[in-house]
């Protein structure tokens, strides 16, 4: 039996010029809160912007962002709503606030539906924000995104660090490009990160320091805005566009 | 209007097969629809029929209907997927993405929510014939 949804799904994406996956070896480095703050600030250059939450097990760029009452159109497939001027697909609109115990092939499955069954409209950007680690999920992706570029994010730390190692060793292996990793929740200057980037021969695409200030603007895109998280992360897109 | 999605899928895919096997005409699509999807079949067939390229142009499209079994990964009981209970937003929730049903389903043995779907999972191209060009 053949699966009649992987035939489909590069022409779902063939609007978007560029396609931008956020992502990490390891949880907890502020992944997703990049990837918003990323795809934000594109729109707010003025590029025609979509926002995709691929970490089905754990969402949480609807809570970032505040996206509330959503849901996608019907129109020979799904079309994703609007939110802050962006396109924004996530799985929350069908698991709503409830926990999705997923395996990793159920997780395949579920992003492949999502991604032969959503409609992009023309896009200068689609920013994926990626599920954590370089299992099921991620390889999936990186087989069916045609195009697909990888924002790594680590944060100062050697143990986070490792797993990104990793990650890029695997992104290379795989021949996919990556336009450089982000060092994320910067409380003390260190070339720690820098060094360990630049050895690999990839981009350290910058610091971004702690900011206490950021959780107070959760879900507030207003408040978001005004943070020095969000301006040094505005400045980084600049790198990346 | 996700069968529209599906049947664009079906349509493409058996006629890049066609092309690889040289087929000058499909006479026949079979199309298997697991119960999870709960795929409304006259939209479905409409859609089917409304994309149909030039080769597919004469082919008759076959459903074939696969039960939902699911299977539990903890207690091992098997139980038979029955839409007739579930609400409507979680009847959709399933449609557009099968894995939801470990969102809302549960075992009826033990109550886990860690289960497989056995059979009956979504759309798939179960086989096409047709006729080979003479040359």
């Amino acid at each position: 039996m053949t699966d009649p949804r992987l035939e489909i799904i590069g022409r779902r994406l063939e609007k978007v010029e560029g396609i931008i996956a956020v992502s990490s070896g390891k949880g907890g480095v502020g992944k997703s809160v990049v990837a918003s703050a990323l795809a934000l600030s594109l729109r707010d250059k003025g590029h025609s912007v979509g926002l995709l939450d691929l970490d089905f097990t754990s969402p949480s760029t609807h809570v970032i962002l505040g996206v509330e009452d959503l849901y996608p159109e019907e129109e020979y497939g799904i079309v994703p709503p609007l939110a802050h001027g962006m396109r924004y697909m996530s799985i929350t609109y069908y698991s709503l606030d409830r926990p999705a115990p997923l395996r990793g092939a159920d997780v395949s499955d579920a992003i492949i539906e999502l991604l032969a069954i959503t409609r992009w409209e023309e896009l200068d950007y689609l920013v994926i924000d990626m599920p954590p680690g370089i299992g099921d999920a991620t390889l999936d992706t990186i087989r069916l995104v045609e195009g697909i570029r990888f924002i790594v994010v680590t944060t100062p730390s050697k143990v986070a660090y490792e797993t990104v190692r990793k990650q890029i060793t695997l992104l290379r292996e795989l021949e996919v490009p990556i336009l450089g990793v982000v060092e994320n929740m910067v409380m003390k200057a260190t070339s720690y990160i820098r060094e360990q980037v630049e050895a690999e021969r990839a981009v350290y695409l910058g610091a971004v320091e702690y900011d206490a200030e950021l959780e107070d603007t959760i879900g507030d895109v207003g408040a978001l805005r005004k943070t020095q998280f969000y301006r040094t992360i505005s400045g980084l897109s600049k790198k990346v566009s | 209007m996700h069968e529209w999605a599906l049947a664009e899928g079906v349509v493409s895919t058996a006629t890049r097969i066609a092309e690889e096997k040289g087929l000058e005409r499909v006479t026949e699509v079979k199309v298997n629809i697991g119960e999870l999807q709960q795929i409304e079949e006259d939209i479905f067939r409409f859609a089917l029929d409304q994309l149909r390229t030039p080769l597919l142009k004469d082919a008759e499209f076959v459903f074939e209907t696969t039960p939902g079994r699911l299977r539990c990964r903890v207690c091992g009981e098997e139980w038979s997927f029955s839409p007739g209970g579930l609400s409507e937003d979680v009847s959709e929730a399933i449609h557009f993405v099968p894995e939801m049903a470990h969102v809302y389903l549960k075992c009826p043995g033990c109550g886990s929510p860690d289960f497989e779907v056995k059979e009956g999972r979504g759309v798939y191209l179960a086989s096409i014939k047709g006729i080979v060009r003479d040359d």
